[in-house]
């Protein structure tokens, strides 16, 4: 395309699919910019390709199950249904409280595993907790990898409430469940004691009568019988994501941030493209996802809104059809046109960072066909 | 100058004003419009977030708001929007201070950790400790207790407004529709912690602020699949918890370039390719056929989306909501909130 901008590298999606190297391929960026689209396109490409994929989604919407023809996305691999060529692929959904259920019956012995499913604060922390979703994640992530079924896994991360939660929120809920404070509610507590002890338990005091005017006693009980329950399982579960984590440094993992050319899209790729730089973390590229292009250069935006306005009220159906037309591209130059400023400056402060862009479908993308389609426009990339 | 208040639009009698969205719609940015377009002609507007995003800042190229009560911005005839970031951890320190009077002693409790504990594993708490600072300041009057650290210091030279309270209205940046319902019915959500004392006084009053005629949830959405269904779900959701539903404000709505008779037509691909071959060359325009097929495509692209956006502003429509439609703009910067906002006043927001 022409602009000021010098050559910019291209991200070749095409090339990462094939690559027999990348095994994880993270799909990361804000809300509504087409990310779980992005996902299942390259999913469905790389499948026809001749690979072995599996899909892993965090909150699909309805439609992309539909459009991958698979009714039930239930924390197992279903297969996808008219994949062409010798490939595969298989869809999933995510199910945090069955993922965080199935880790406590492998670790633990029947018995403890009954007592800490039944516990209430269990249940809120597998269902509700902050941070618990992105650590599922993370632990489906490592099943997969190491059942050795699939070539390729792709993975579509969760809506983030800020740009770093995906990669935050695994550590973040391994410092609670090993935390400073759950540990002072481990302490017994002791009727007698001297000198620094006697302060240290007055302030202990302190802090559990606070907590238990604030919480709640029963709820509070429950934490200590939790955390009583699932101490054998703490080194376990650390050992277990900073495995993940590691595994997300490798060459084998590739991150793709998508993005929209919206401010505010933008605003969020940029940073997540620093955070993945800064973390070194391998980072493909961006995708720039629904794009308006002009589908014919031979006539400019100037060219065609001055024939539009030349036309209007025109009483030839002639005249008034191409006015119509010319109105149409001149809207679409014009949005372009705005569109391409806002990558400059994006590209400008991203100059090595791979980029590749997708143009806006008109149709809502619901069916293996449109993401296909899809897929075809995302490996020839318009950028 | 007097304190001067003219008839109120839309929203008279609101003061609490929640803004939700789906991600990606333009949920903070409308939140902002909607703040400066309220504290117009001499009005005072807090506009506050809770996700810890830092949005309003980076929207108006502030530094990152604290959790106090800042000059944000200033709205047409001499309003003022103040900003504020409530953070959970901050606002529960401030909560026991308030209602313990802890005081120091509150840090104790941050510095082994049990703030952080506090707030997350109950995460009902740090929902009504982030709700409840809203219902502090939209209640908060002249002459009355105010939180010391983070109030705005507010003189009105001995000009009380006659209601007494220091803001005109409250605007919150809250979580997305997704989560609006829960994060709001705040009841529901302390109901597992301790049955009695101040925290579920608390959750009380906040409950009865949000259900009453003086909140109001507004959702902001663009004409897409997603978002419309995300939309009217939440609002069903909503009006289920019995939370005052406010407006639909349709974001980012492109003109409509496409005659109806056309529209029908050219969503079906059937474009008169020879006629607008014609019509090109009459115009002197280059007129090739490939030209055509492809000026034909883009109809047929924009007349589908026009299509598609017709159908879903019914489905929003059907839901018997106000709706506000504002404009896509190619300004980027803060110029576009003060053009939003001048939008929403004219379609009768304030």
């Amino acid at each position: 395309m022409t602009g000021p901008v010098a050559p910019h590298p291209r991200l070749d999606v095409e090339a990462l699919l094939l690559d027999p190297r990348v095994h994880i391929i993270v799909c990361c960026g804000s809300g509504g910019v087409g990310k779980t689209t992005v996902a299942a396109a390259v999913g469905l490409r790389a499948a026809e390709s001749g690979r072995r994929v599996v899909v892993l989604t965090i909150d699909p919407a309805r439609r992309l199950a539909q459009s991958l023809g698979v009714r039930e996305l239930d924390n197992t691999p279903r297969p996808v249904a008219g994949i062409r060529g010798r490939g595969e692929l298989h869809a999933m959904m995510l199910d945090m409280k069955r993922t965080f259920d199935e880790i406590v019956e492998a670790h633990s012995s029947p018995v403890r595993a009954a007592q800490i499913l039944a516990n209430p604060f269990y249940q809120s922390l597998s269902s509700s907790f902050a941070g618990t979703q992105e650590y599922m994640a993370m632990e489906k992530l490592g099943q997969l990898k190491a059942s050795g079924r699939f070539d390729l896994i792709v993975v579509d991360t969760p809506p983030a409430r800020s740009a770093l939660d995906f990669l935050d929120a695994p550590a973040r809920l391994a410092r609670f469940l090993d935390g400073r404070f759950i540990r002072t509610l481990l302490v017994p507590t002791r009727t007698t004691g001297h000198g620094y002890f006697r302060v240290l338990h007055a302030g202990l005091n302190f802090v559990t009568s606070t907590m238990t005017k604030l919480l709640g006693a029963a709820l509070l009980s429950d934490v200590q019988t939790f955390v009583a329950a699932m101490d054998a399982m703490f080194g376990g579960l650390r050992e277990r994501a900073e495995a993940t984590a590691r595994l997300l440094r490798t060459p084998g993992t590739a991150f793709l941030v998508v993005s929209s050319p919206e401010p505010d899209a933008l605003r969020e790729a940029s940073y997540f493209v620093e955070r993945l730089i800064s973390d070194e973390l391998p980072l493909a590229g961006v995708v720039m996802n629904r794009l308006h292009t002009s589908r014919v250069p031979a006539i400019s935006a100037a060219q065609a809104l001055a024939a539009a306005e030349a036309s209007a009220d025109a009483a030839d159906p002639d005249v008034a059809m191409a006015g119509a037309a010319l109105r149409v591209h001149a809207q679409r130059l014009q949005i372009a046109g705005v569109e391409r400023a806002r990558l400059a400056g994006f590209r400008l402060a991203h100059p090595r960072v791979p980029l590749v862009g997708v143009p806006v479908f008109a149709d809502d993308i619901h069916n293996l066909a449109g993401l296909r389609a899809f897929g075809a426009e995302l490996a020839a990339g318009t950028l | 100058m007097s304190v001067h208040r003219r008839p109120a639009g839309d929203w008279e009698g609101v003061r609490l004003h929640i803004v939700t969205g789906k991600g990606g719609t333009g949920k903070t940015t409308l939140a902002a419009a909607w703040a400066l377009a309220l504290a117009s002609d001499g009005r005072r507007v807090l506009l506050a977030e809770c996700e810890g995003r830092q949005g309003i800042a980076k929207l108006f190229d502030a530094p990152p708001l604290p959790y106090a009560e800042r000059k944000l911005a200033v709205a047409p005839g001499e309003g003022m929007v103040y900003g504020l970031a409530i953070d959970p951890e901050q606002a529960l320190l401030e909560y026991l201070e308030m209602y313990y009077h802890l005081g120091r002693a509150g840090r104790v409790l941050q510095r082994v950790g049990a703030v952080d504990f506090a707030a997350t594993i109950a995460p009902g708490l740090r929902d009504v400790l982030l709700t409840g600072k809203v219902y502090e300041a939209t209640r908060r009057r002249f002459g009355e207790h105010r939180p010391a650290r983070t109030a705005a210091r507010i003189s009105v030279d001995g000009k009380t407004p006659a209601d007494g309270y220091v803001y005109d209205a409250v605007v919150l940046d809250a979580p997305p529709t997704g989560r609006i319902a829960r994060f709001l019915n705040v009841n529901a959500a302390v109901a597992d912690l301790a049955r009695v004392g101040p925290i579920n006084r608390q959750a009380e009053s906040i409950m009865t602020l949000i259900r009453s005629p003086m909140t109001a949830v507004h959702l902001v959405t663009v004409l897409e699949e997603m978002p419309v269904q995300e939309t009217v779900d939440g609002i069903a959701e909503l009006q289920r918890h019995r939370i005052p539903v406010g407006a639909v404000v349709v974001n980012r709505v492109r003109p409509e370039v496409l005659p109806s008779d056309l529209l029908r037509t050219a969503a079906r691909g059937r474009i008169d390719t020879a006629c607008l071959q014609r019509g090109l060359t009459k115009l002197a325009l280059p007129a090739g056929e490939e030209i055509a097929a492809r000026l034909a495509e883009e109809m047929t692209d924009a007349a589908r989306i026009g299509v598609r956006q017709r159908r879903l502003r019914t489905v929003l429509g059907e839901t018997g909501r106000p709706m506000y439609q504002l404009p896509e703009s190619d300004v980027d910067d803060i110029a576009r909130l003060y053009v939003l906002a001048a939008e929403l006043r004219a379609q009768g927001v304030a």
